[in-house]
């Protein structure tokens, strides 16, 4: 029985809707979207609402629960703020695009069942490649299909797992799962490919970056985010997770500081951060999953926060590799303030919105006494101050003077950056609100002394580091060139493929065609025909004998009779004059 | 490629004292950092935590690492012509 609207209805419905709004109306329009979304929220009590029955199975729309009701929330705000930011696009289907992938998200984490959960997080992937391909470029559109392939196996191995699942236990509820058989591990490396694990994480770094500049905002928000709260539903306390969380917080930061192209240093830096997360649901303590889920809010925030000033540098300019800007501080100085806001609080400064929630999920780690994990968080938090905090502010607004003079962003795209950071700043500051909505009561407090102090040198120290290297030369200049990750296998692999395919199965057919077809078929043939006519000759000589012919007239008849016979008429027309009596004397028979 | 300037404006790190200032209060903190350190009561899960400066030199020597294992063993295996999947 309907009794509430779920929170993707309003997102989907408003996506149908926008295309019947001109100008500043459709602002105001899709602006009021998250809003009344927001509103409806709120108002949706806890417990399993909205709830349809459906052969056997009952489908739960809207599972309202803590973990529920904060992605609910932070994905109805960075809704808001990328809506807000990408105001100035004209083009339709981006919008439409962006409001049904929010619509997905919010699907995917108020479903209460396996089978809207999976419809869902099947739309994520469909509405998404839209704001990739919206790009209208060559690179974006073959990324996107890569994207679309990596994607749709991972949807099938999802697929795969629910299946076995439901069968095993007749129940088609979504809730805590923990690995225990088939099913459950083929589910767990279908979240794990949206959530861009090792070895699956290509399509992040190689489709974010080709995307469509307002297209990022959203894509840095929901997928993996999703991915993170599936994760924390079905799997908290998975200690294979701590272990895939350290190495994504560790491995991309390398590829970060050697990166030319900064919106692929920011999702490596995604893949990074997401790892934080993946870990703390891997340690699975209440604190530890409460650092988790305030990291994804807080790197919902931060991340939109960059990808938006880079996409305004990008906007303004045309260019985002390393190589060709620098110096932008003087004619977009507010761009450049929010920049360094969210280079600050992804770097987890104190009074910033990472140091709030990171922390907490360090803290879980030391907590459990887990030196090697505690040692590589410690290790990718200077990190990524390293390539978020410092090499993409300092890149393009600083360094070497580009002579590039942008105008500032426009106003829409100002007021976006400026919401972002100002909420940053006030959850690094006041962590109380956020704390409040967390899934487990929260005692942790995020400033004390040593804390602010060891957090500060590590990031000032990592700084100098930066400095010393840079004035030195050693820092790796930004240099024209791609890095190979592990879409080689399947983009070079799969050309290999191809042509393994093309020279081996293609190569196989023109043997067979000669051997078979050709050969052995064409050899069958004229043996039989030989073999009848050597037949029809051996009783047609005797005849042809008896009957009186000899010599010359005897060797024409029989070269006719032979000749006649390999021409083939006569086989034919004999088989099928046998074939038709065979048939007919069969239906007598019966 | 180098463009020219389209106008010929001094902006505030176009000063190298401006930089010099910047550079100076940012050794400064360092050095108030190291220094507050020797103050501050820690509570610390792991004994190295306790050790004094040990995040600092932590941070450092990350990066160091960071960097040099970047420039010199992942770069060269790793780095390829732009063009090079076309």
């Amino acid at each position: 029985m309907i009794d509430t609207l779920p929170p993707a209805v309003i997102f989907l419905l408003g996506a149908m809707l926008t295309p019947f709004f001109k100008g500043k109306w459709k602002s105001v329009f899709m602006l009021l979207i998250p809003v009344v979304g927001f509103l409806n929220l709120i108002q949706i009590p806890e417990g399993n609402h909205c709830t349809v029955h459906f052969l056997d199975y009952t489908l739960v729309f809207c599972r309202m629960d803590r973990l529920s009701f904060v992605f609910g929330t932070i994905f109805h705000l960075i809704s808001f703020i990328a809506i807000l930011y990408s105001l100035h696009v004209k083009d339709g289907i981006q919008h439409a695009a962006g409001l049904v992938y929010a619509g997905s998200a919010l699907g995917v984490v108020y479903a209460g069942d396996f089978f809207s959960f999976f419809v869902f997080w099947e739309m994520l992937t469909i509405s998404s490649i839209f704001l990739i391909w919206a790009r209208r470029t060559k690179a974006a559109l073959d990324a996107g299909y890569r994207y679309l392939l990596v994607h749709a196996a991972g949807g099938l191995c999802l697929l795969a797992g629910i299946v076995i699942q439901v069968n095993q236990t007749g129940s088609i509820a979504f809730g805590f799962l923990g690995l225990n058989g088939l099913g459950t591990w083929l589910i767990f490396l279908g979240f794990g490919v949206n959530c861009a694990w090792p070895f699956f994480h290509p399509w992040l770094t190689d489709a974010y970056p080709e995307a469509t500049i307002t297209g990022t905002i959203f894509l840095s928000a929901f997928t993996t985010k999703a991915a993170v709260y599936a994760l924390a539903r079905a799997f908290p306390g998975t200690e294979a997770l701590i272990w895939i969380g350290a190495v994504m917080a560790g491995f991309p930061i390398f590829y970060a500081v050697i990166e030319n192209d900064l919106r692929r240093v920011l999702a490596y830096s995604l893949i990074n951060q997401v790892g934080f997360m993946v870990c703390g649901i891997g340690i699975g303590t209440e604190l530890a999953i409460n650092g988790a889920v305030a990291h994804a809010f807080n790197d919902v925030l931060f991340k939109a926060l960059l990808f938006m000033s880079m996409g305004a540098v990008m906007y303004r300019t045309g260019k985002i590799n390393a190589t060709d800007l620098g110096g932008l501080y003087r004619t977009m100085p507010l761009t450049c303030i929010f920049c360094m806001v969210g280079a600050a609080s992804i770097s987890a400064f104190p009074f910033f919105s990472g140091f709030v929630s990171k922390s907490m999920v360090m803290d879980a780690a030391a907590g459990g006494h887990m030196s090697v994990i505690w040692f590589i968080l410690l290790f990718a938090s200077a990190g990524v101050f390293h390539h978020a905090g410092i090499k993409i502010p300092f890149f393009a607004f600083f360094s070497h003077d580009s002579g590039l003079r942008p105008k500032e962003a426009p106003l829409h795209m100002l007021l976006a950056m400026g919401l972002t950071a100002f909420l940053c700043i006030f959850i690094g500051s006041f962590p109380g609100p956020l704390y409040s909505i967390l899934p487990y009561p929260v005692e942790y407090v995020p400033y004390t002394a040593p804390h602010i102090l060891g957090q500060t040198q590590l990031l000032f120290f990592s700084a100098l580091a930066f400095t010393l290297l840079l004035l030195a030369g050693i820092y790796p200049a930004e240099i024209r060139a791609i890095n190979l990750d592990v879409d080689w296998f399947y983009r070079k692999g799969g050309r290999l493929f191809f042509l393994l395919m093309d020279k081996g199965l293609n190569g196989l057919n023109h043997w067979c065609d000669l051997i078979f077809v050709k050969g052995i078929a064409g050899w069958i043939c004229r043996l039989s025909k030989d073999v009848a006519a050597r037949g029809a000759l051996l009783v047609m000589v005797s005849f042809w004998i008896a009957t009186g012919l000899r010599d010359e007239r005897l060797s024409i008849r029989k070269l006719n009779l032979y000749a006649d016979i390999m021409e083939g008429n006569w086989p034919a027309g004999i088989s099928a004059g046998v074939a038709v009596a065979a048939i007919f004397l069969v239906f007598m028979m019966v | 490629m180098e463009e020219k300037p389209t106008d010929s404006k001094t902006y505030l790190f176009d000063k190298p004292k401006n930089v010099k200032i910047l550079l100076g209060c940012f050794y400064g903190s360092l050095m108030v950092l190291l220094f507050l350190d020797l103050f501050v009561s820690k509570h610390p899960y792991f004994p190295c935590e306790g050790w004094p400066e040990f995040y600092a030199v932590y941070g450092f020597v990350a990066c160091v690492v960071l960097v040099i294992v970047a420039k010199y063993v992942l770069r060269p295996l790793m780095k390829r012509r732009e063009d090079y999947y076309d």
